[in-house]
């Protein structure tokens, strides 16, 4: 949809567009490859970020192998071990769950929700996708470069990262950083069009405070996206000077391999405070879409309006400003000065505040509601576990002087895996046996989800959980062999045994999630277009999956808030968004 | 109700397993009892908030879980409510970060009396530098690093001569004396790791950071390295031997002098004497 006119007045589109006026695909290229439809790129973003989480998901269980049998597989080697926990780290972050959540749901969800036909830039919207291929090629090519990809940590910390003691110094850093800005020009593309669409393409009726929380946590966490990834660009390409040019921004006069080296001037902490400004807001990018999507998985599936809706938009502005005051907690043992960790410290516990609200609301949402304990709703539940769990271990990370023993253990690993891996990973897997259903017009297995959803809750808990205990004891992270040390006593080396056993369990349970995703395209229980009986406008849609254009000839108004379930006097216990009040009849409240 | 009670179990099993895991924090060497203390208040706390929210969502669920003709409850907020659990956290939030930096303050502000020691990092092995009979390190830069000057300390500086040099081996430091460690690397970032003391710090080629300590009681420890530093990261080790005060300077007489070290290009000759004149 090119040149929509709008109307001059409300700044609202209009209901009803003329055929010629909507962007047609005009060949097999342009409707399934070349495509500008956010749908579509919304798979084509899902199935490449899917594609390189498995690359990662392999990564962990080589280094799971290497960690729980130390010496018994002689095709990892040190070297290997730290190329593996570097690619593994930053696939999963930025690879996987801000493309996922930003480019796969994010396109495929805005357009639907806020009742528009398109991304309002079709066309960057395509070449944001394109950007990121190209981002995911160059980073999986470091695989195959002479010395294989960065082993620098996912931090990517100078000196260490550009320095000939580190693999990957040759090229994988290199390509490791270039990749980095690729992404990132790639998503600007992407984030503007989100943000733009949410602002300006939204129907009538669909006012901000009626927005489903799902679009409210994609719509805050993309604006947070497109303040923070600047740090990390301007960061990267200041880094790949030093490599490529020799200029001197992040090293200061050092020793490499015995010799003085070249350098001198530069600051390597400047580069951990660019990172961090961008790192810990991309943490809050990838929670603040699971927040929005899981109180909507379980407003639907308890039959129940989200409690305190407009606390939960507050809560999730709250939360996106101030992760932009508390990146140096990521520093408190960095050598910066070190009073910042008054300011730093406070600022981070105050964070915790409206993020208990927003799970109070969740558990309260439950309360008194009719559970449906569907997979999504189940994904739901093993959130909220694992994301109180990590979210309260943060409490302890946060303030600064628990930080000091912590930092740099296995407890850091633990808790944000916690936090921001397993936590939204759950929220991803509710949200795809959520919505499978209206990409693809059939349900998953649910026997498969059972099997799927259990193995995957319980291991995944019993893998982060007990590896808090081993940070607590003091065993480092980042170590390819824990070797003589008093302290770590033979039962700690049990205890790594465990769990990459139960790590190569987990991993199982998603290939039969891969199996059941694949089987259920062709075989699956034809789900009709509102399965869920949920009320939000993707619901809606004339057909399903939704067509191009996804509304038809006509666009839905929306008369009433995304919540109004089990409304007393109703005639079904949920009333779609675009649903007319009708006379005399009793309606929910609608903000 | 499988659902509900396998979520209860969750919540026991955690707890169960805390109190009797195992795996504990090391038995404290230092003065930094206070940053325990600090953990367990947060423990207590997020453990029962933990404990408290998957309990309730198990309730949840048990009671309220589909059935035949079962209806939701309308109830789009409750202000008294929201606000009463907002300050509650507040109240539990401000519990922790209370204590939490008031023991910050005790860990950035160093006794006046507290000996200076050097610790220096390099990829993959620890340089230790103690204080000579003037009670002054002397100054360094990764300027003047060679082969026969490993800690790149500066010749001309009268300070630096009766440093006492101690490259590739163990640290000693005496019992109850409270010491500042200077850190400094020469190469990449490392961290100077020893469990039992709780404080660490990293060092930072081309900045000297620090921290402070007393140890409180004898014994030998690991020194780790805590920040990734490459290949060799995992087997950059050394070790502290904390001892009573005599042991120490017998120990300390055995030592060489940065101006021993440098033998015959050394300007001034001078040697460590321990209580000596």
């Amino acid at each position: 949809m090119v040149d929509v006119p709008y109307d001059g007045i409300t700044g609202i589109p209009p209901a009803e567009v003329p055929e010629v006026e909507l962007y047609h695909p005009k060949s097999w290229w342009t409707q399934y490859v070349f495509s500008q439809d956010a749908k579509v790129i919304a798979i084509q973003y899902s199935l490449t970020a899917s594609a390189i989480g498995l690359v990662a998901l392999v990564l962990s269980w080589l280094m799971r192998l290497q960690l729980g049998f130390p010496g018994t597989f002689s095709f990892i080697d040190a070297n290997q071990y730290l190329q593996f926990i570097t690619m593994h780290g930053m696939i999963m972050v930025i690879y996987l769950l801000t493309a996922l959540f930003l480019g796969g749901f994010g396109n495929y969800l805005i357009p639907l929700m806020v009742g528009a036909r398109d991304m309002v830039f079709p066309y960057v919207n395509m070449l944001s996708y394109w950007v990121y291929l190209l981002a995911v090629l160059v980073l999986a090519s470091t695989f195959f470069v002479p010395g294989g990809p960065t082993g620098a940590g996912w931090t990517l910390y100078p000196p260490q990262a550009i320095l000939s003691g580190t693999p990957g110094q040759e090229w994988g850093i290199v390509l490791m950083l270039s990749s980095l800005i690729l992404f990132i020009i790639g998503f600007t593309m992407g984030g503007l069009n989100y943000v733009v669409t949410v602002l300006q393409a939204r129907t009538r009726g669909m006012t901000l405070m009626r927005l489903p929380l799902t679009v409210w946590g994609i719509f805050t966490a993309t604006v947070m996206a497109l303040l923070a990834f600047p740090a990390l660009f301007v960061g990267s390409v200041m880094l790949l000077l030093d490599r490529l040019l020799g200029t001197s921004f992040f090293m200061p006069s050092l020793v490499e391999m015995g010799q003085l080296s070249k350098y001198g001037g530069g600051s390597p902490l400047l580069f951990q405070h660019l990172f961090w400004f961008f790192g810990h807001p991309e943490v809050y990018i990838v929670a603040l879409p699971a927040f929005g999507i899981v109180s909507d998985l379980i407003s639907t599936h308890a039959r129940k309006n989200i409690f305190g809706y407009r606390m939960m938009v507050w809560a999730i502005v709250a939360i996106g400003a101030l992760s932009f005051v508390v990146w140096a907690h990521h520093m408190y043992v960095s050598g910066m000065y070190p009073y910042f960790g008054f300011f730093f410290a406070t600022t981070t516990l105050i964070i915790a505040i409206p993020t208990a609200i927003k799970v109070y609301n969740w558990v309260l949402t439950l309360w008194r509601g009719n559970i449906h304990l569907t997979i999504p709703m189940l994904f739901a539940l093993g959130f909220i576990v694992t994301f109180v769990n990590g979210g309260l271990t943060g409490l302890f990370l946060g303030n600064v002087v628990v930080d000091v023993p912590l930092s740099d253990t296995m407890f850091v690993v633990a808790h944000f895996h916690m936090v921001m891996g397993v936590a939204p990973i759950m929220v991803v897997l509710g949200a795809i046996y959520h919505w499978y259903p209206k990409v693809t017009g059939r349900m998953l297995n649910n026997v498969l989800g059972q099997f799927h959803f259990w193995v995957t809750f319980l291991g995944a808990y019993l893998i982060f959980f007990p590896m808090h205990y081993l940070g607590l004891l003091g065993v480092p992270r980042r170590y390819f062999e824990l070797g003589e040390a008093a302290f770590i006593p033979p039962s700690a080396h049990s205890l790594n045994q465990f769990i990459t056993v139960v790590a190569l369990t987990v991993g199982f349970a998603q290939m039969v999630f891969l199996f059941n995703l694949a089987w259920s395209l062709f075989e699956g229980e034809p789900s009709g277009g509102n399965p869920w009986r949920a009320t939000t406008l993707e619901w809606q849609t004339p057909e399903t999956p939704p067509g191009h254009g996804n509304w038809g000839k006509e666009l839905p108004v929306v008369y009433r808030w995304a919540y109004d379930y089990s409304v007393p006097g109703a005639a079904e216990d949920f009333i779609p968004q675009n649903q007319p009040p009708t006379t005399g009849a009793i309606q929910g409240a609608a903000p | 109700m499988a659902v509900a009670l396998i979520l209860l179990l969750v919540a026991i099993g955690s707890v169960l397993f805390h109190l009797y895991s195992p795996w504990w924090w090391t038995p404290i060497a230092t003065n930094w009892s206070y940053i325990d203390q600090t953990i367990n208040i947060t423990f207590w706390i997020t453990g029962f908030v933990f404990t408290a929210v998957v309990a309730f969502m198990a309730y949840c669920v048990f009671r309220f879980h589909h059935r035949e003709g079962r209806q939701a409850d309308y109830n789009p907020e409750n202000k008294k409510l929201e606000w009463w659990l907002s300050i509650g956290t507040g109240i539990g939030v401000a519990a922790m970060l209370a204590p939490g930096l008031v023991v910050w303050h005790q860990f950035v502000t160093v006794p006046a009396d507290a000996t200076e020691i050097e610790v220096m990092g390099q990829q993959w092995q620890w340089s230790f530098r103690l204080p000579g009979k003037d009670g002054r390190l002397g100054t360094s830069d990764v300027g003047n690093i060679s082969p026969d000057n490993p800690m790149g300390l500066n010749r001309s500086d009268p300070h630096g001569q009766d440093d006492v040099v101690i490259e590739n081996g163990d640290l000693h430091l005496p019992t109850g004396k409270p010491v500042k460690v200077l850190l400094r690397s020469v190469d990449v970032l490392h961290d100077f790791y020893v469990p039992e003391f709780r404080a660490k710090m990293d060092m930072v080629p081309g900045m000297v950071t620090y921290f402070w300590i007393r140890p409180i009681r004898t014994g030998t420890f690991d020194v780790l390295c805590a920040e990734l530093c490459g290949a060799a990261h995992y087997q950059m080790r050394a070790k502290v031997i904390i001892e009573e005060e005599s042991d120490y300077h017998a120990w300390l007489d055995q030592q060489k002098t940065f101006a021993e070290l440098s033998g015959p290009k050394a300007v001034v000759r001078a040697t460590y004497q321990s209580g000596g004149k």
